[in-house]
């Protein structure tokens, strides 16, 4: 009985090719889109594991400076004569800029268990301390190549674009002999021995964490490709959702006749259910596939990204992780679940006798848009909740799910009352018979349109967020990179005569004074600014308070950056501690866009005041000959030109790295766009082969095939304008929450909104081409439908 | 008796409450036998054959087809005696599309396991389907899907077979064609036949007859 009740379910697909391809596409698209961000994402994450389980990063407490990046030498044996069981760690950049290896030296007699390649790894300790090599993967190994001294051993496991050796090693090869960065705590140390303040003052502890400082930054970027994946997958499910709801209605005359045959109603759902699972596996494994090659495009761009906004060193090549294809089939199979429960249950539901009746179908989907509405209006008002009372990253995106969700359940529903209007004062006769046989159409088609929506939205709402982000940071740029020269000394007596020589030849000279620091319990940066009319000038602040440049010139008060505001709970009026006896008033906050962690500004004399240790070693220099000082700087001060940086080559990097952060945003727009495309071109295709019944009266009361085929058009644009229309506001609304809500929760800073109508209406001219594009066929079909196929729908015996 | 029908009663809930459709039916058929149930419409006729075959269920009464009580069975077993027992042949034909005929006739014997290909092929010559085997439903007429929906009923080897108005959709010649053809194979497999008809030429090819009016019968 099973395989006669399977046989049976499947000659429906055999006779439905175009269905079977609809379904298994959408979930192939729809796996795609999503596994491919999952990929990517588990690279990451994987090369994030990778440096911290090589560097000890999040594994054990560190000590570190209080001030500066360097611990003396002397300090770490101070402290191991005291007890302390600590292993010393060094690092810097190595290689010539753009492929640079960040190389650590550790001591393996001291390093905690398990940290970097040594005793547990390749080699036994003897075997290193006598060898001195340098271990890292093969890519970095081969960047090293010929540019170290030291023998270049391979470990796949090392992070990538880092480099592991031996501390002495590593101070000879960095020029850092004497030097340390940090110090690793052991997670058990002696009891009894001295307290740190009595030994080492000037360093401070940092506790061990779960996960490592990279993966901690970059988590709200992978947050937003997740909520991308997302969003493609659930354009693609709304194809399955389309293509599943079609399949059980034309099955519905078939699973009467099978029950009424004797198949019990448990058994034909299991092979219902069971045919399903096969066919997400199927597109499970497609999308997989599919996803793979999504993945290995964009990671490279990502790759870029992650380097460029926060200096994590991803992998730039995929690998198969079975965590990664085995969520994305199951992702599959929970999609299908989703998509054909509601078919399964109305199957399980209706009485035998009625499940093919119209009537009762009808009665049931009227109960259904009646629940539409209901969860549509709720999902709306929560959304509304949210905005007002809601807090966090995680409410960000449900504010999202729901705005978005609730919309798209709206939009039938919408879309029918437009077309109530149009009917109610359509004049001729061909128009109301168009209206209103479009408004019948809706239901067959409303699954794609709304994956229209969401993709029209999502590109609306992603648009105006990078437009929005990309004229703010030129804006921001033009002011943090005034200065038309950026110059750098070796050493402090060269910066000291390289700001005597530059200040007779330029109209300003300022010194990038800056030391890392701990303001309100945050990781920051505090910068001293020498304050003159380029800042006055130049610097827009968010907030300020009255006479601002005057009060932070006299050290009276200092600028903080939207991060470490928004943070701290601070702004302006509110006191920060910058030192241990100064305490500040804040006068300004300045939007500080692409920066990860919070930086405060003071004048320059009370910086040096603070920390006189510190010389600025680079400068901005403000002249209106930029050519002219270039050459008196290598030509008469003989700087190298390798120190000397114009201000377009920094602008144009700067804004190079921003492109690149959205390459991947775009590139999933484009395929979201794509997919909802493809849905609604598989609908039309679907249903002009039901239409007939519909069509033909219209034909033999006298309207021709070609006129036919013509509306049929012109309904496909309509219903794209229409969707279109309604996809601007909610694209907005999307962008709001992108920058108003998302951004601030995830980055700290909130962005400018501002609209761009052109690149709007240049997305609305994509959606009509893709609407004409995707009923151009079956139109042309219908236009050429044989007389006889049209006089069949008349005849009694068919 | 096969067919043992007691005080069946069935009602449905209408606009203004309940509307009672079958108000008490008492009824026996034979094994072999031939009854021809007619009525005016909304008298309870096709009702009355949907509750003997297990499609519906009825709110009181006995229905004991070979000694078994189908109004005390659970969904899954009244699908049972319909898979294996029972012969239904709808007015709509209500085939497989996506099957071929050959798989149509043979489909309810299968679900029975009671397939059999040497009688199936019978059936097809013996309704003159032996050269639309590997047609489709669409593509055949009217009387020649209603004859494959006649195949499909008696390759199962049912004790009984109820017709819904066999012929309602053919017109007078085709179906006095499927009708005598019908009869002749029911007669061969020794099967009893409950067909609903409008018909009362077709009614008085049956063994018996017995009108309904107003839920009870005449």
């Amino acid at each position: 009985m099973t395989a006669t009740g399977l046989s049976a379910l499947w000659s429906h697909w055999r006779r439905n090719p175009l269905q079977l391809f609809t379904l298994v596409a959408g979930l192939a698209l729809a796996t795609a889109l999503w596994s491919g961000v999952q990929a990517v994402n588990a690279e990451a994450r994987a090369s994030y594991d990778a440096a911290a389980a090589t560097l000890g990063e999040g594994q054990y407490d560190q000590l570190l400076p209080a001030v500066g990046s360097d611990i003396a030498q002397e300090t770490f044996i101070a402290l191991r004569r005291a007890g302390w069981l600590v292993g010393p760690v060094v690092e810097g950049q190595i290689g010539p800029a753009g492929t640079q290896v960040r190389l650590v030296g550790i001591d393996p007699l001291t390093a905690p268990g398990g940290l970097g390649p040594v005793g547990g790894g390749s080699m036994d300790l003897p075997q290193f301390l006598s060898e001195q090599p340098v271990f890292a993967n093969a890519a970095t190994a081969a960047k090293l190549e010929g540019l170290i001294d030291a023998p270049l051993v391979i470990e796949p496991t090392i992070a990538p674009d880092t480099a592991i050796t031996d501390i002495f090693v590593a101070q000879r090869l960095l020029g850092a002999q004497g030097r340390l960065n940090r110090l690793i705590l052991a997670p058990e140390q002696p009891v009894g021995r001295p307290a740190l303040e009595n030994i080492a003052p000037d360093l401070t502890r940092r506790a061990a964490q779960g996960g490592s400082d990279v993966g901690r930054l970059t988590d709200s970027f992978h947050l937003n490709l997740t909520a991308f994946g997302l969003l493609s997958f659930a354009v693609g499910i709304f194809i399955v959702h389309g293509a599943i709801g079609l399949a059980f209605e034309q099955r519905r005359a078939m699973v009467r006749t099978l029950r009424a045959l004797g198949m019990p109603l448990r058994r034909l759902i299991v092979l219902m259910a069971s045919e399903l699972l096969v066919l997400a596996l199927i597109g499970g494994v497609l999308g997989v596939s599919l996803g793979y090659i999504v993945a290995a495009t964009l990671l490279p761009d990502v790759a870029a990204t992650l380097k460029g906004l926060y200096g994590a060193q991803v992998s730039g090549a995929l690998q198969l992780r079975p965590a990664w294809w085995l969520s994305g089939l199951a992702i599959s199979v929970l999609g299908t679940a989703i998509a054909a429960t509601g078919a399964l249950i109305s199957v399980a539901r209706m009485p035998l006798l009625a499940s093919a009746q119209p009537r009762a179908w009808a009665t049931y989907r009227a109960r259904v848009r009646q629940i539409q509405m209901a969860v549509s209006v709720a999902l709306l008002a929560t959304a509304l909740i949210l905005v007002l009372v809601g807090e966090g990253l995680v409410m960000g995106f449900g504010l999202l799910a729901c705005l978005l969700i609730g919309a798209a359940l709206a939009l039938p529903l919408v879309l029918d009352g437009m077309l109530w209007l149009a009917s109610v004062r359509a004049r001729s006769v061909v128009a109301q018979w168009f209206w209103a046989d479009t408004r019948q159409q809706l239901p067959g088609l409303s699954l794609a349109l709304m994956a229209l929506l969401l993709a029209m939205a999502a590109n609306v709402g992603v648009s105006t967020m990078v437009s929005s982000f990309r004229l703010t940071f030129t804006g921001f740029l033009d002011q943090r990179l005034a200065s038309e020269i950026y110059v750098s000394a070796q050493s402090v007596q060269q910066a000291r005569a390289l700001e005597a020589f530059a200040a007779p030849l330029t109209s300003e000279v300022l010194p990038l004074l800056s030391v890392e620091a701990t303001l309100a319990g945050l990781p920051a940066e505090l910068y001293g600014a020498r304050i003159g009319a380029t800042y006055r000038d130049n610097w827009g602040l968010l907030a300020a308070a009255p006479n601002v440049w005057d009060s932070v010139a006299a050290g009276d008060a200092l600028l903080v950056n939207e991060q470490l505001a928004r943070r701290a709970g601070l702004w302006v009026g509110d006191d920060l501690r910058i030192g241990p006896q100064t305490v500040l008033p804040i006068a300004g906050v300045f939007g500080d866009y692409g920066n990860p962690i919070g930086q405060a500004i003071v004048s320059e004399p009370l910086f040096s005041t603070l920390h006189p240790q510190v010389t600025a070693l680079r400068f901005g220099l403000r002249t209106d000959d930029a050519e002219a000082l270039r050459n008196a700087l290598t030509d008469d001060f003989g700087l190298p030109a390798g120190n000397i940086t114009d201000q377009a080559q920094i602008k144009a990097f700067s804004l190079a790295v921003f492109e690149r952060t959205f390459t991947v945003t775009a590139a999933l727009n484009v395929l979201t766009l794509s997919v909802a495309g493809f849905a609604i071109f598989m609908s039309l295709l679907t249903l002009a082969g039901m239409r007939l019944p519909q069509l033909a009266p219209a034909w033999a009361l006298g309207m021709t095939r070609r006129r036919l085929g013509q509306l049929e058009l012109m309904r496909a644009v309509v219903l794209a304008v229409l969707t279109t229309a309604c996809a601007l506001p909610l694209g907005l609304a999307l962008a709001w929450v992108l920058l108003a809500v998302v951004n601030v929760e995830a980055f700290g800073w909130r962005l400018p909104m501002y609209v761009f109508p052109r690149d709007y209406a240049v997305l609305g001219l994509f959606a009509l081409a893709a609407a004409l594009l995707a009923a151009a066929w079956p139109a042309r079909r219908l236009a050429r439908t044989p007389p006889a196929d049209l006089l069949k729908v008349f005849a009694n015996e068919r | 008796m096969l067919l043992h029908v007691k005080h069946l009663k069935k009602s449905y809930s209408g606009a203004e409450g309940s509307v009672p459709v079958l108000r008490g039916i008492d009824m026996e058929v034979a094994a072999g036998e031939t009854l021809a149930l007619t009525g005016e419409s909304g008298s309870g006729k096709s009702t009355l054959l949907h509750l003997i075959g297990g499609l519906d269920t009825a709110d009181s009464g006995l229905i004991e087809l070979d000694g078994q009580d189908i109004t005390a069975m659970d969904d899954t077993q009244r699908a049972a005696v319909r898979r294996t027992r029972i012969g239904i042949i709808f007015q709509q034909f209500n085939l497989i599309p996506s099957l071929d005929i050959a798989a149509n006739i043979a489909f309810q014997a299968r679900l029975a396991g009671t397939y059999d290909v040497g009688s199936t092929d019978d059936l097809a010559k013996a309704l003159g389907l032996a050269t639309h085997l590997r047609k489709y439903p669409e593509q055949l007429s009217g009387g020649q899907q209603q004859r494959v929906a006649i195949a499909r009923a008696l390759a199962a080897r049912p004790q009984l077979i109820l017709a819904d108005e066999p012929t309602g959709n053919l017109d007078e010649s085709t179906a006095a064609d499927v009708m005598s053809q019908m009869l002749a194979l029911v007669a061969q497999t020794g099967a009893a036949l409950i067909m609903v008809t409008h018909s009362p030429r077709l009614a008085g090819q049956m063994g018996r007859h017995l009108h309904l009016r107003q839920g009870l019968l005449a």
